[in-house]
């Protein structure tokens, strides 16, 4: 279980290899860093804290921080869902920060939902949605890093390399 | 069990109630606020709540909101609900009650 100071540089670090930057509201920013730690206390994992956890790791894996919708809403809304990660923009111009919708797919929240409280089992994960069927995979053509999302990263969080150096991975041939 | 907590205001002319989760930074933004402004309101915290009640404040969450997401302010049963923290929208329903 890592403390507020750990989960902090924890938070500096996953923004600053991937070239975000965390939250410009000092207040907010201190919340986010306290309820991570407090969900890992709670759950074993960081989860979300503007989220509600089931408590069931396989259906918390997708809101656990940085989450899997983070990368898409700081490209589209220039902040993750919770405000924890943001953009070079809205670093500058924290007026910019606010609510945005939810990524996080219904049928997905729905299934956490139903479960919450039942503890973890073989059926569980069996039956665990599947949110990245299509997903689109990316490498890197100065390192071969490869990674699985709707768009390239905006920076490989290898060899630095930008998105322009990324191109879609059709698979070993 | 009844897990809503009210905090008290002088302004109590409005019902409202915030379903809230306890680690969310935007949730204690709106608690700050409706203090700061003097506003009566009840809270739950959704993710503190368990079995049969769990249940049945999830539904009327949905109600309002059916992302269920949190912040979610409802003002006078339903007459007004704002889903996220949203700042001037919070001032201009509950701001001016005289």
């Amino acid at each position: 279980m890592r403390n507020k100071e750990e989960m902090r540089e924890y938070v500096e670090k996953d923004a600053e290899e991937n070239d975000y930057y965390l939250c410009p509201d000092d207040d907010l920013l201190e919340d986010l860093i306290e309820g991570l730690v407090e969900n890992e206390k709670r759950y074993g994992y960081p989860s979300c804290p503007c989220r509600e956890a089931s408590g069931t790791k396989t259906y918390d894996s997708d809101i656990t921080c940085p989450c899997e919708y983070r990368d898409a809403d700081v490209e589209e809304f220039g902040m993750c869902y919770c405000g924890l990660f943001v953009s070079k923009e809205v670093n500058e111009d924290p007026s910019k920060l606010g609510p945005i919708p939810e990524r996080r797919p219904d049928e997905v929240i729905k299934a956490a939902e139903e479960a919450k409280g039942k503890g973890y089992d073989k059926k569980v994960v069996s039956e665990a949605p599947s949110v990245e069927e299509d997903i689109e995979v990316w490498r890197c053509t100065v390192c071969g890093y490869l990674a699985a999302r709707d768009t390239p990263p905006p920076v490989c969080p290898i060899c630095k390399a930008k998105a322009e150096k990324f191109e879609k991975f059709k698979g070993f041939s | 069990m009844n897990s809503t907590t009210k905090v008290e205001g002088s302004n109590d002319e409005r019902d409202v109630k915030v379903f809230t989760i306890s680690t969310c930074g935007w949730c204690k933004k709106v608690k700050k606020m409706l203090k700061e402004m003097d506003v009566e309101y009840h809270y739950v915290d959704i993710d503190q709540l368990e079995g049969e009640e769990s249940k049945r404040i999830k539904e009327e969450l949905e109600d309002y909101n059916p992302k269920k997401s949190c912040p979610t302010m409802v003002i006078d049963d339903g007459e007004h609900v704002i889903i996220g923290y949203k700042e001037e929208e919070i001032k201009e329903v509950l701001g001016d009650e005289e």
